[in-house]
């Protein structure tokens, strides 16, 4: 059994269905990378992982343990981090009062581990007391991830970490990502960047329509011509 | 040069210290009612009553430590009872927010929704005062009337001009400031605060990083329970206590919070410096202003005033209307709680 | 188009028909006197809750000073219906007018700036104009209202009004509230809602203040009497032969038929008015146009992703719902035969007409006009109920005890409370009212 997966999820909104079956599963220290077409179920399966809606069908293990009926703070005490698609910053607070914020299920002292995330994402510590509604649209995501972060969790889930940023800095993020994976943490990505996102990947899924058409390693997939026709623009 | 001094001292006695004082009673309003907005997401119309509520407890605590013999002279008995006009306060917010708003909370329901909400809380609270402690005006200020009174300034100086200080006043800036201080400390160097504001930030986010929803609005209402009592009592310690006064204060104090920028504690408290300032400004009468300043032959005739007093909540309203038409986003945009 | 009680709410029909049975038991029990005393009112509260429900139940507009346009209307019957005092008008007429001229021109001017200038300049212009405008009229206005309210201020010291038949002010004071309504929905529609809701409360304060002040125009609080009546007066009527004989044969106090006589001749010329407005509102609802108004207050984001303009027909609706308060108070300060601005509190005027939209069905016309029937002869009749509560809570307290009699003198008090109960009772367990709104079948 992997460290984290998703099996069989069935999920929507309201009376419309968007995920019929789909399983995502991610080992520690390995990055595993969503693509797939807008409107695809994506995010919402990396909600539907997160607990922030209810599956209809199937279930979510961490560790062994069946986390199904758990809530999403529940979940960040478990060891979870989520950065979400949009909104993923607290935008009137410092960077450092995100950082607090990322970290507030702790009850321990977190200047060792904002240190350490200072360490990763040096740029934030310059801009530590700048709000982080007025940083870069790089510098802004680089918050999200470190806020996500502040748990030390072992699922690091990052939903278009590199949405609207530059190419250098998406390699920097990505490379940021990679540093994150090698401390063995699990991390589970969904990816607009397809190429880019499948060369660092272990694994990568492709989803259409709430379903998994392609699952595989992800030089396996870039390499797959029925993919690269298909979702990476030949 | 005397000429120049006596001016100056008259505005000093007639507007500065005034403004002062009313500018402070409008700021605490506004950082009650700008919480809630940025918290809660929506305009607190029943803000006005619940400094009345606040007010009335504060002056039923008053009789109760006179007539047990308890005074703290020369201050006001009032600050004594400030404390418990807290406690009180808190108490019935907790319940309404138990009865009536944590319902529509759950619901997310439209702003519009909620206001009329706080409308009906509004004229609840309203009847429920006026039947415990009715219609007519209550001065509940005891102790020393003035520190400083305008006949002693005036021997001081000599000059024909004095200004006089009285003791609510000075208590009313004071416990402005530290009250003001306490809250901004509170926000932005506290877990709970800076949770507080998180929440105000980005409500989704702020769920996904652990922080208790129901924790944070309890928080709010108590700081804006104690902000109303605190409000309530200086207001009605400065100017006397009529319960339906309050209702009015309602325009002044959203006046303030807009202009302020919606949702920005700081900007609500230099906006109800700025709306006091204006109507006392605007109000003023400058006869004597300019009979210093100008030789004989020009002193006007006339009283020289802008608006009459009646009209001060008038000075409030245009306010509002000129930052709506040119800034609408208010003084201090962006940066919200 | 034909008025027709929809089928479907059969209830709507049993309500109207106890409320009418109501309305009778007070006229056998009590007196028909007051029975038509409390039914004009109540017709008159239906007619705002009418306007209000076009706001609120169409547009999710919240109007916060509805007292402000009664008032507005109520001042209209009075300055169409007084006859103009001459010798005031001889004392500062001309000054008054030169004043209201400087306004109207240093308007225009601002107004030609702001269109000539860009940027942060053009603020400045504008209030510099505003401004000595608004000096300059003074000069002029200042000695003109002294003389004004200096001329016999016992009885007149106002200018009086235009001397024209009291029924034309019910057009104007629709039209005068549509115009400060405009005026207020121009600045704060299309900003976030609760603007508009403090804009009003302000407007509506201010408004009161005005008249309550500005005793050259209102005679402040010394009250104008004696507004001309479009019915006949009770006295002439008993002095009448046919009316006398009418009485007779029926066998009926004169005195008394006279006052019944005068009531009904309102009722009907207030169930007119009413039948006309709520024809036209029906027709609105069902038109296009209303369907529209429905569809924006149900999702704004997607009618004006449609390419409706929001702004522009919740302007339009405002105006309408504010003309609509302003001929109802209009209406109110006919049937008074005063005009007093003390009248206006906004407890009675702006939240007692919430209360009845909201408890007779927002969004549905006779669900607003069931509700203005139900809460002001409720509200008439809770007074009665208060004071009994509070009979019997105090009946512990020992005879002639101060808390005791302070109790029984806040009394009154408990109707706000009880009506600010009744309101958040119905927004938490029948939000949609007595006589919800017909899900209509959207195109
Ligand atoms: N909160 C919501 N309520 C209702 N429908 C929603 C909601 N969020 C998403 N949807 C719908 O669910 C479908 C899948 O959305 P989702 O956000 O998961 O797509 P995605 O694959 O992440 O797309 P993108 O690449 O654009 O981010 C879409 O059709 C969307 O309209
Ligand atoms: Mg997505």
């Amino acid at each position: 059994m992997t460290f984290f997966e998703g099996i069989g999820m069935h999920a929507g909104y309201g009376a419309s269905m968007i995920l019929n079956g789909c399983s995502i599963s991610v080992d520690k220290g390995q990055i595993a990378v969503i693509v797939g077409p807008n409107g695809a179920g994506k995010s919402t399966a990396m909600k539907a992982l997160f607990g922030m809606l209810p599956l209809r069908e199937g279930s979510v293990f961490s560790d062994g343990r069946d986390i199904t009926q758990l809530r999403p703070e529940q979940r960040v005490l478990l060891g979870m981090g989520y950065v979400p698609q949009t909104n993923n910053v607290f935008p009137s607070m410092t960077v450092l009062e995100n950082l607090e914020m990322g970290g507030f299920v702790r009850r321990d002292d977190l200047s060792q581990t904002i240190s350490e995330i200072f360490d990763l994402f040096p740029i934030l510590k310059t801009k530590q007391n700048q709000a982080a509604g007025e940083l870069s649209g790089g510098q802004r995501q680089q918050v999200a991830v470190a806020r996500a972060m502040m748990t030390k969790p072992n699922i690091l889930m990052l939903d278009e970490p590199t949405a609207g940023v530059s190419p250098i800095v998406m390699d920097e993020l990505f490379d940021r990502i990679i540093d994150i994976a090698n401390t063995g943490v699990a991390i589970l990505m969904v990816e607009q960047n397809a190429k880019q996102a499948l060369q660092i990947a272990d694994i990568g899924y492709v989803l259409v329509q709430g379903e998994n058409k392609f699952k595989g390693a992800g030089t396996a997939l870039l390499n797959n011509p029925e993919v690269r026709q298909a979702f990476l623009g030949g | 040069m005397i000429d120049i001094l006596n001016a100056i001292t008259l505005l000093a006695n007639y507007i500065i210290v005034p403004s002062l004082a009313y500018g402070s009673q409008l700021a605490l309003g506004a950082l009650g009612i700008t919480l809630v907005y940025a918290v809660l997401r929506f305009s607190n119309f029943a803000h006005g009553e619940m400094m009345s509520f606040g007010t009335m407890i504060s002056i039923f605590t008053i009789w109760l430590f006179q007539s047990a013999g308890i005074s703290i002279h020369p201050l006001p008995t009032a600050l004594l009872a400030i404390p418990v006009s807290i406690m009180i306060t808190i108490m019935l917010l907790l319940i309404l927010d138990r009865t009536v708003f944590r319902y529509y909370q759950a619901q997310r329901v439209q702003p519009v929704t909620f206001m009329i909400v706080s409308v009906g809380v509004m004229f609840f609270l309203a009847g429920l005062i006026r039947f415990f402690i009715g219609t007519s005006k209550k001065n509940f200020a005891d102790g020393e009337r003035f520190i400083i009174k305008a006949s002693e300034f005036k021997q001081i100086t000599g000059l024909a001009e004095g200004v006089s200080i009285r003791t609510t006043q000075a208590i009313t800036v004071i416990v402005t400031l530290v009250l003001v201080t306490a809250v901004f400390w509170f926000l932005n160097k506290t877990r709970t605060g800076k949770s507080m504001r998180a929440f105000s930030d980005n409500e989704d986010l702020a769920l996904l990083s652990g922080i208790k929803p129901e924790r944070v609005i309890i928080i709010t209402w108590m700081l804006v329970g104690a902000l109303a009592a605190v409000a309530g009592t200086l207001y009605g310690l400065d100017k006397g206590y009529k319960p339906f006064v309050y209702l009015q204060l309602v325009l002044p104090i959203f006046a303030a919070a807009i202009i302020g920028g919606v949702g920005n504690p700081i900007g609500a408290v230099i906006g109800g410096y700025v709306i006091a300032f204006s109507e006392a400004f605007i109000t003023f009468a400058y006869k004597r202003f300019f009979t210093y300043l100008l030789p004989e032959e020009w002193a006007p005739e006339g009283l020289v005033q802008m608006l009459s007093t009646e009209y001060k909540f008038a000075v409030s309203f245009v306010l509002l209307v000129i930052v709506l038409l040119v800034r609408p986003t208010g003084l201090f945009r962006g940066k919200t709680l | 188009m034909k008025l027709s009680i929809p089928s479907s709410s059969r209830k709507a029909v049993l309500l109207f028909a106890l409320m009418l049975g109501a309305l009778a038991l007070v006229g056998v029990f009590q007196s028909w006197n007051l029975m038509l005393a409390i039914l004009n009112l109540c017709l008159i509260s239906a007619i705002m809750a009418l306007g209000v429900n076009l706001q609120w139940g169409y547009a999710g507009l919240f109007n916060a000073g509805i007292m402000g346009f009664a008032a507005l209307g109520g001042l209209a019957a009075m300055l169409v219906s007084k006859a103009p005092i001459m010798g005031a008008w001889q004392a500062g007429g001309f000054g008054v007018l030169l004043g209201v001229i400087i306004w109207i021109m240093s308007g225009i001017l601002a107004y030609l700036i702001w269109l000539r200038f860009k940027g942060r300049r053009r603020y400045w212009y504008v209030i510099i104009i505003a401004g000595a405008g608004y000096i300059l009229s003074r000069f002029v206005l200042d000695p003109a209202i002294l003389r004004i309210e200096s001329f016999e201020p016992a009885s007149s010291g106002y200018l009086g009004g235009a001397g024209l038949p009291v029924l034309l002010s019910w057009g104007v004071g629709g039209i005068l509230a549509g115009c400060v309504a405009f005026i207020i929905g121009k600045i704060t529609l299309g900003l976030r809602s609760d603007y508009l809701a403090i804009a009003t409360l302000g407007i509506s304060e201010i408004v009161i203040f005005m008249f309550k002040n500005e005793d050259w125009l209102t005679r402040g609080v010394k009250n104008v009497t004696g507004i001309p009546r479009p019915v006949p007066y009770e006295i002439d009527l008993q002095s009448t032969i046919w009316f006398q004989d009418i009485t007779d044969s029926v066998g009926m106090n004169v005195m008394q038929a006279s006052s019944l006589f005068v009531k009904l001749c309102y009722t009907s010329l207030f169930l007119g008015v009413l039948l006309m407005l709520l024809w036209l509102c029906e027709r609105a609802l069902n038109s296009p146009w209303g369907r529209m108004m429905r569809a924006i207050r149900d999702n704004e984001t997607a009618a004006s992703a449609m390419g409706k303009n929001v702004t522009s027909r919740h302007l339009q609706i405002f105006v309408i719902g504010s003309a609509i308060v302003g001929i109802a108070g209009a209406m109110l300060v006919t049937l008074d035969g005063q005009f007093n601005p003390s009248i206006y509190h906004p407890l009675r005027f702006t939240f007692l007409i919430w209360v009845m939209v909201v408890v007779g069905g927002s969004g549905n016309n006779f669900g607003a006009i069931l509700g203005g029937f139900i809460v002001w002869f409720f509200w008439i009749e809770a007074e009665t109920i208060g004071n009994m509560l509070v009979y019997i809570i105090t009946l512990p307290l020992s005879e002639g005890s101060a808390l005791k009699e302070h109790f029984l003198s806040t009394a009154p008090q408990l109707r706000l409370l009880i009506m600010g109960l009744v309101l958040l009772l119905f927004l938490r367990f029948s939000p949609r009212g007595l006589i919800p709104e017909r899900i209509s079948n959207k195109a």
